[in-house]
């Protein structure tokens, strides 16, 4: 059924030149004219397949760069949605390789344009006769027809990037999988026939030595461009792991060592259920289309089994409102019954659709995944109640890392910089800098036309001012601020088939505000807290400075008559009269009450962490990129283990001597893995790739 | 007429003590455990009263408490301090220096931090006014200069740092007034001149010693190019004092034109404390006065609309108690009422020399001014 669903819309496409029928051949006209027969001879069906071969772009291969980056994700979700499916912690391991020249020379990776993206997981696997039509059948998949929250929703990613490999290097996508330790694996060279939308198996081998007990690799080689930085591979496995702090990611990039996204939660997902249509949400020729496809032999049980939240009654209701009668068959209602019917159903009042079929991220992985990849001192999340558009029920889910890293912080030491001239300003706090915000749709990450999608809108539009941060009119927030935001829906309207920007719906803007309002108000509180603290301490400090010149000063103006260390002294003892001494000293060191603790917010301080840290996160870890990295390290090189993500969890994490247990995994990115792993990565979401050398300084 | 009203002149060891006072003030509230404050006189309208005996603006006893405990006032405090400090080698030293000098003398970075002492001029200036004021030093006194902005052309000799100088014989440029004009620094030699025209634009300077009119009316140009600096007001003063010269004032008809009248006259609210040394309360208001375009025959469009800006100042002048003169009163009316403001240059219109030939010379003769 599928296929042939898929195939029917290239074909209305292809009728349409059909219509001049009649083209009257004028008697000298000199330009040939041709024929209705003629043209009919040329008009022909065009497969989905070619259709997309001459319009890439919509599916995000409209330049190298992009190429590279699309390959990869889609691979990459395909991983995760069968991972999830079958209920299996997911470690996806991401390697790019640079294919050698035609003179056989490797050209460096900055340069090179053609790549081999090789994508394992260690999901359920494919069984053998599906994986032609997975990878080399576009719009194949499982995903289309269901109404259910997954992030890929048409079964064309994978196959796309196949073909666009196949088109760009003639090489076929090259598939291994195995569905259990018990099986062999198999290792198929796949080719898409693009005439007929097609798989062709070149090759096919069982492997009775893959490594890996089950899960399944596609190895793709395309004509591409590799770049770090903004919208890189790396930062879209970075921000994937954000979103999915569930997943372990290890990403073998071709210029440099690997880096391990670690896991921040042990659970999976809930799994979303899948939900039938809800009337508000179904287009007319949707409705026609399962009038003709349904088992129900009446229409009031058509309605009522193929649509969310119409009851019997309802239904009966519906019937004759339409003026149809309730047990006639639904493969007759056609034309203008099919229209008033329609206009019935919309004009019905229907409950709103259930919300069982989304799985939000939730705000405990939210805080995980932000903690462990961003290096802030105040995290916080916020998941709101699901709410609809259109019919399709969603969860706005919004979360927010502020600050320079504490721990960072403390090391600098506070002077060596120049002073600044006339007309320089000075940086504090890198709050020069404009916030940034990550985008997700499904926990996908969005990369690219940031400024059309409606989550940008909407933190555009929130007042951050309210909430102690600077904001120039129509633009982002200043300060070190991620502001991250996630839609979960079973079906997210983007604006391109490229899935970049989520549409802009009232509702959903709506709810985007709100939630980040919400966010807005516990980092506003945090703020605020942080700032009193600061300007008593400033105060002092000030005074302290002062006293330094006025003591001087006054001792040169008395010609050194007189003491300056003592005067100093004098000074100084009235500044700590004044200035709240003790007090402020406790403010400082923030020994926050029990009270001040609240729920989904994590607040960093060079003493450590304190709030909602994720009990995996918190152990101590004694600087985690060098506990991290080994234990990764070994599951790379004995790729094995990686099916076995739950014993490696506790291997990677386990507790080491208290000795440095400090800001948690927050501080595990400033020591370099000594192995050759960026335990964790953290550093690009604020400068590009290197890590940390952000100069927060007053 | 004028009383002069003088008062002893500081001398440099005075000045020196006054300064070292800073000190004391800050170690004799450490002593004791209190916050150091300076009381420093305020230099605001609020602040001024106008002497209806002495003619003159003069300071008020309003004084504002800097503290150095106190973190709006700290940076003052310090800053106030370390000029003071500053001050002092001028005057162990015996040398003069700018505004400017003394400003990048001061300025430093504060030693742990990357904030300095001062961000700009704008800062430090202001300081100097201060202790001008709290110590009751002039300028002078306190060996600073501001840059000199006058120019003056007449029938004067003048001895200038040991060089004598013939004022009427200076060509097209004239004699740069010198920010400091005291008795010790600028000797008076001669003046045989009449009267002195001080006027607000240096365009107009050039044209009336271009046209030697100093020489035709027997006076002494003076400009200060706006609004004149201290040395200008001074030796227009030291010419009346000492010359028993007329000063007459010539200004665009604008509300800045009638403020820079009256700094001239009644001295200005920021320096009030100068007045007594600065001001010439008999100084005359020569033009551009409201009713010359009616009587000069200007037409209306070499007039100017006045902005939003221009009629609240002219409001506030109005408002002022050395303004409450009936003529003076009808004057502002007359220009708040046409709308119109006109620049000295709008003579132009009539003849290239008509300010020269014309306007002056009938203004003279008729004694057309206000006082």
């Amino acid at each position: 059924m599928p296929p042939a669903k898929a195939e029917s819309s290239p074909t209305a496409v292809a009728s349409k030149p059909a219509t001049p029928a009649a083209v009257s051949p004028k008697p000298n006209a000199k330009p040939a004219r041709v024929t209705a027969e003629q043209m009919a001879s040329k008009q022909r069906e065009i497969s989905v397949a070619e259709f997309f071969t001459k319009n890439r772009h919509l599916l995000g291969f409209d330049n190298p760069r992009k190429a590279l980056l699309t390959t990869v994700k889609e691979a990459v979700d395909n991983s995760l949605d069968a991972c999830e499916e079958a209920g299996i912690l997911p470690t996806v391991r991401v390697k790019i390789e640079v294919i050698p020249g035609r003179d056989g020379t490797t050209p460096p990776p900055a340069q090179a344009d053609r790549f081999r993206v090789t994508v394992t997981d260690n999901g359920p696997g494919i069984v053998k006769d599906q994986l032609g039509k997975v990878f080399a059948k576009l719009l194949y998949g499982s995903k289309f027809h269901r109404l259910r929250q997954s992030r890929g929703q048409q079964g064309i990613g994978i196959s796309a990037a196949g073909m666009y490999g196949q088109l760009t290097t003639g090489k076929p996508v090259r598939v291994i999988s195995r569905t259990s330790p018990s099986r062999p694996a198999y290792s198929l060279a796949i080719q898409i026939n693009t005439q007929k939308n097609e798989p062709m198996i070149l090759d096919e081998q069982k492997l009775e030595d893959w490594p890996h007990p089950q899960g399944t690799q596609v190895s793709i080689e395309l004509e591409g461009r590799f770049q770090r930085g903004r919208a890189s591979v790396e930062e879209y496995l970075e921000l994937s792991s954000i979103a999915n702090p569930h997943v372990e990611f290890i990403y073998e990039p071709p210029d440099g060592p690997t880096v391990n996204f670690r896991r921040g939660v042990g659970e999976l997902p809930r799994a979303p259920k899948e939900i039938m249509p809800h009337p508000y949400g179904i287009e007319l020729g949707m409705m026609l289309k399962m009038l003709q496809d349904t088992k129900s032999r009446w229409l009031s049980g058509f309605l009522s089994t193929e649509f969310s939240r119409v009851s019997q009654r309802l239904a009966e209701e519906v019937c004759a409102a339409a003026k149809l009668k309730h047990d006639m068959r639904p493969r007759d209602v056609v034309g203008a019954d099919g229209e008033r019917l329609y206009a019935a159903l919309q004009n019905a009042k229907v409950m709103a659709p259930p919300t069982d079929c989304l799985s939000p991220i939730g705000e405990d992985s939210i805080l995980a995944g932000l903690y462990k990849q961003i290096r802030g001192e105040f995290y916080t999340a916020v998941t709101r109640t699901p709410s609809v558009y259109r019919g399709n029920p969603f969860v706005i889910e919004v979360g927010i890392a502020f600050g320079s890293d504490p721990a960072a912080k403390k090391k600098e030491t506070p002077v060596e910089e120049e002073p600044l001239a006339e007309g320089e300003e000075s940086h504090e706090d890198g709050s020069q800098e404009q916030g940034r915000v990550i985008r997700y749709a499904n926990r996908v990450p969005l990369l690219y036309q940031q400024s059309a999608c409606c989550t940008f809108q909407a933190v555009v539009e929130t007042d951050w001012k309210n909430y102690g941060l600077a904001q120039s009119r129509g633009a982002l927030p200043q300060g070190p601020l991620v502001v991250f935001v996630h839609m979960a829906s079973a079906w997210v309207p983007f604006t391109s088939e490229s899935k970049e920007a989520i549409a802009d719906y009232d509702e959903i803007r709506k709810e985007i505000k709100l939630a980040l309002q919400e966010a807005g108000r516990r980092l506003g509180t945090y703020i605020r807290k942080r700032e009193h603290a600061k300007t008593e301490w400033k105060r002092r400090n000030i005074f302290a400075l002062y006293i330094e010149e006025v003591a001087e000063a006054c001792g040169r103006l008395k010609k050194g008559k007189i003491s300056v260390e003592r005067l100093k002294k004098q000074l100084q003892k009235i500044a700590e009269d004044r200035t709240g001494g003790e007090e402020t000293d406790r403010i400082l060191r923030k020994k926050r009450e029990e009270e001040e603790r609240r729920e989904h917010v994590i607040v960093v301080t060079p003493e450590g962490a304190e709030g909602a840290v994720p009990t995996m996160l918190a152990a101590p870890t004694a600087g985690g990129g060098d506990a991290a990295a080994p234990a990764t390290e070994a599951a790379a090189a004995e790729p094995e283990n990686s099916g076995h993500q739950a014993e490696l969890i506790p291997g990677a994490l386990k507790p080491l001597p208290k000795s440095a247990k400090a800001a948690g995994p927050a501080k595990a990115p400033t020591k370099k893995g000594g192995k050759g792993t960026k335990g964790g990565s953290t550093p690009s979401l604020f400068g590009d790739d290197e890590p940390p050398k952000r100069k927060g300084k007053k | 007429m004028t009383t002069p009203i003088r008062r002893k002149a500081r001398s440099s060891k005075d000045v020196e003590e006054l300064l070292i006072s800073l000190a004391d003030n800050v170690i004799d509230a450490a002593r004791d455990g209190a916050d150091p404050v300076l009381k420093i006189p305020v230099r605001a309208l609020s602040n001024v009263e106008f002497s209806k005996k002495t003619r003159v603006i003069e300071l008020g006893g309003n004084k504002t408490e800097r503290t150095f405990f106190n973190l709006g006032t700290a940076k003052k405090f310090m800053q106030t301090v370390l000029v003071g400090d500053a001050l002092s080698v001028l005057q162990r030293e015996g040398l003069s220096r700018s505004l400017r000098e003394i400003y990048y003398r001061t300025k430093h970075t504060i030693a742990d931090s990357n904030e300095n002492t001062f961000d700009g001029q704008e800062e430090s200036d202001p300081i100097i006014e201060d202790l001008e004021v709290t110590l009751e030093c002039l300028r002078e006194e306190l060996h600073v200069r501001a840059e000199a902005a006058g120019t003056l052309v007449g029938p004067m000799t003048i001895v200038d740092d040991g060089d004598t100088i013939d004022c009427a014989r200076l060509g097209k440029g004239g004699y740069a007034v010198p920010s400091i004009v005291e008795p010790e620094e600028i000797r008076i030699k001669r003046c045989t001149a009449d009267f002195v025209l001080l006027i607000e634009k240096g365009t107009q300077w050039n044209a009336l010693n271009e046209d030697k009119f100093w020489k035709r009316w027997n006076c002494v140009l003076l400009t200060g190019n706006g609004q004149p600096p201290r040395g200008v007001r001074r030796l227009a003063r030291r010419l009346h004092d000492e010359y028993k010269l007329p000063v007459y004032v010539l200004v665009d008809n604008d509300p800045w034109g009638y403020y820079i009248y009256s700094v001239v006259k009644q001295g200005s609210i920021n320096l009030a404390f100068e007045s007594m040394r600065m001001a010439i309360p008999d100084a005359k208001f020569i033009g551009l006065s409201s009713r010359d375009p009616q009587n000069h025959g200007l037409p209306r469009n070499v007039g100017i609309k006045l902005n939003d800006k221009d009629i609240a100042r002219a409001k506030e002048i109005k408002n002022y108690q050395w303004f409450q003169k009936k003529e003076w009163q009808t004057e502002i009316d007359l220009m708040l009422r046409s709308g119109l403001k006109y620049e000295l240059d709008a003579l132009a219109n009539k003849d290239f020399r008509y300010l020269t030939t014309d306007y002056l010379p009938k203004k003279l003769k008729d004694k057309d001014w206000l006082d």
